[in-house]
């Protein structure tokens, strides 16, 4: 079905077939070098075997959840790569591509499905804020702060721009029609990066909006595109064009990156439930990666030797990605007091030194022997 | 301002002693704000060329122009989520919420954003963020105009609350929450918005600690007295000295005091109080269950219960939606019921 949604659309910008081959857009030209070619697979490639490898962590019962982004690499590289250093990025929680390109460890990651904290960086190191669970809340965060962007003055050819990341069941939320309005009236400089991956959870498309995503932008009054969410170049070129658009002051765009959850919603999840294997399989045929590798070799600019390459870092970042994940601290239990406030705060204060005294009580009858 | 300040002069430190309504010192607070800190801005819904329906933000966008004042959408879940990605830019937002039942909608970037980005990001991402929510009732407004939200935010941690109940503590409060580094709920009692009373202004070497010597969280003797300690905050803070009034006629001296900060609540002025007098009646707005009253009478008995003569008394409003308009004055405390509670208490 949402297969027969794809096909009525016909205005998908696509840079690279899944046949491997480059098409050209007038509105998008991009040009990459082979070396930039090689890097978007590696991105690829290894962002793919963190994902695999901490499904693998949850199945040991080394995480407590894991939303795969199997399927997506691409809209997530591609996107992520087009950001520049200043710029920030506001996510979901299933953007582990745009964290590995923004820097953000595997390991930063895991902590929260591991669960030893909420968060797991700091948002202002790496120009990627933290994960946000509750769905679309991010999409008003991103566009405050583009209007903050404004109000820096810090726009231009080497403005900042801000990137909100979200998937299809997040256009349902009030949120982000607020974020989309918001940010259309005052200008401001965000995309609105959606990822149309066709399920919120067991909700294909048709149970969620009558109209394609990207069409939503016009009645905002800003520009909306679709593009193959399954091709890294599209995303890429129409990323960059927008983030441009964006920092010199155009105001907002929404780009429908139109892909597919290959895996389940989180590792908590059947979709067996809810959709059938074809579909799957027909998705298979357009995956993110493999129409990369088909295109470096056809086009002759990567070798065995590089792909054998490219494994073998793929196979020792799972490696670390599992030791890591292992010597992950278990938080103190005294953490759970710390940053509530900002400033010194009284009633946290005493109940945490009570709380400190409750469990000093179970050392000293350890150390006396009692049990 | 429309109405001209009259009664100017000085205090101690050089600071000006100014007579105003609450509303004046409300809008005063934020113009000083805005001065003293560039990275304050003003936004909400009207608050720009109106000046806010209740004119508490009039004057201010022709002072500080539309980049620091400015009108947002009608979308409350959007003027917070806004304040939040402002603050993460490092911005010190002043958002306004128009009335106490339309932050409803903005619950979730309240409860779930707000009051936890700092908590979340380790301390990286702090939230310097007060959201101004004309609250309680009293104006005999329609429904949603009227509510008392205080217990509600209360209950969520990383937030500070506070109700100011006169022009001077609205003046010195809404600044300390401004320079507060944390998130705060400050709740503006609409039916005194029209209050005329001294306000102490910052002095011309304005301080960010100038916020008249007491820390968040101090609560105020409005009335001091003997007998009984009546607990208030916001509009009913007049009322029970009204009360109090009328109960000296009797030979009753009662001590009124003021909580101000409903998070986080002065227990040890609250203990310090009730021990003396011996005797505590808790008065809200807010619905009876699970109200503000419950807390405060819980801190009191937990710290003072030998002190105790009489068990704390609540007078609140009813476990009911808030009422139509006409109905308003019987559903608020009055001072009869309020006079009740004095002398159950008295006569236990």
């Amino acid at each position: 079905m949402s297969n027969n949604t794809a096909q009525k659309q016909p205005e998908l910008v696509q840079l690279l077939t899944p046949e491997g081959e480059l098409r050209r857009h007038p509105d998008y030209p991009i040009d990459i070098s082979a070396e930039e070619m090689r890097g978007l697979y590696r991105d690829l490639v290894l962002v793919r075997r963190v994902d695999t490898e901490a499904v693998a962590l949850q199945r040991q019962g080394e995480l407590g959840l894991w939303a795969s982004l199997l399927g997506q690499e691409a809209a997530q590289i591609g996107s992520g790569r087009a950001l520049r250093p200043g710029d920030m990025a506001f996510p979901s929680y299933r953007e582990h591509g745009v964290a590995w390109c923004r820097g953000i460890r595997p390991r930063q990651l895991l902590s929260m499905f591991r669960g030893v904290s909420n968060g797991g960086w700091d948002p202002h190191e790496y120009g990627f804020h933290l994960y946000s669970i509750v769905i679309a809340s991010q999409t008003l965060h991103a566009t405050g702060y583009a209007m903050g962007v404004q109000r820096d003055g810090a726009l231009g050819a080497d403005g900042t721009a801000v990137i909100c990341y979200f998937g299809d069941g997040a256009t349902s939320q009030g949120d982000t029609s607020e974020a989309f309005n918001f940010a259309a009236v005052n200008n401001a400089p965000v995309v609105f990066f959606c990822q149309n991956n066709q399920w919120a959870i067991s909700e294909p498309p048709e149970r969620q909006a009558r109209v394609p995503l990207y069409r939503r932008a016009a009645g905002f009054g800003f520009p909306g595109v679709r593009i193959d969410g399954n091709d890294v170049l599209a995303s890429l070129a129409v990323t960059r064009a927008a983030l441009q658009h964006a920092r010199e002051g155009q105001g907002p765009m929404l780009i429908e990156a139109f892909t597919y959850r290959m895996g389940a919603h989180t590792t908590n999840d059947d979709p067996s439930r809810y959709r059938v294997s074809a579909e799957l399989e027909e998705w298979r045929s357009k995956d993110p990666i493999e129409r990369v590798r088909t295109h470096l070799t056809n086009e002759g600019i990567a070798d065995d030797a590089f792909f054998a390459e490219v494994d073998a870092e793929a196979e020792s970042i799972g490696e670390r990605v599992r030791r890591e994940c292992r010597e992950l601290p278990d938080p103190d239990p005294l953490d759970i007091f710390h940053e509530v406030y900002a400033e010194p705060n009284g009633h946290i204060d005493r109940q945490r030194a009570d709380f400190a005294d409750y469990l000093a009580s179970f050392e000293d009858a350890d150390a006396e022997g009692v049990r | 301002m429309t109405e001209a300040l009259v009664g100017e002069g000085r205090g101690a430190n050089g600071a000006a002693l100014v007579e105003m309504t609450m509303q004046q010192a409300i809008n005063r607070a934020l113009d000083t704000a805005l001065r003293e800190d560039p990275a304050t801005l003003v936004f909400g819904e009207d608050v720009g060329r109106l000046g806010g329906v209740f004119r508490v933000t009039d004057g201010l966008q022709a002072a500080y122009g539309q980049n620091r004042v400015f009108d947002t959408p009608l979308a409350e879940s959007g003027i917070v989520g806004l304040a939040v990605g402002l603050a993460m830019n490092g911005w010190r937002p002043i958002p306004e919420l128009q009335f106490d039942g339309f932050a409803y909608p903005a619950v979730d970037q309240i409860v779930n954003q707000m009051a936890r980005m700092h908590y979340r990001s380790r301390g990286a991402a702090s939230m310097p963020i007060t959201v101004r929510l004309p609250s309680f009732g009293g104006i005999q407004a329609p429904e949603h105009h009227g509510e008392s939200l205080e217990a509600l935010f209360a209950h969520v941690p990383g937030l500070k609350v506070v109700a100011p109940s006169d022009p001077n503590d609205a003046y010195r409060l809404l600044l300390q929450s401004i320079r507060s580094d944390d998130p705060v709920i400050y709740m503006e009692p609409k039916a005194r918005y029209w209050d005329r009373r001294q306000v102490v202004l910052d002095g011309a070497r304005a301080q960010a600690a100038d916020t008249g010597g007491d820390p968040i969280g101090a609560s105020r003797i409005a009335r001091p007295g003997r007998h009984a300690t009546l607990v208030a905050w916001g509009a009913m803070v007049h009322r029970c000295l009204r009360v109090a009034e009328l109960a000296a006629e009797d030979g009753v001296d009662l001590e009124v005091l003021d909580l101000r900060w409903l998070k986080p609540i002065d227990t040890d002025g609250l203990a310090a109080s009730v021990s003396r007098t011996r005797r505590a009646v808790v008065v809200h707005e807010a619905p009876l269950t699970a109200g503000l009253g419950a807390e405060v009478s819980s801190l009191i008995t937990e710290r003072v219960f030998c002190d105790l003569a009489a068990p704390v008394q609540r007078v609140t409003g009813f476990d009911v939606p808030y009422p139509a308009g006409p109905l308003e004055p019987q559903y608020l405390p009055t001072i009869d019921r309020i006079l009740l509670a004095v002398q159950r208490t008295l006569e236990f």
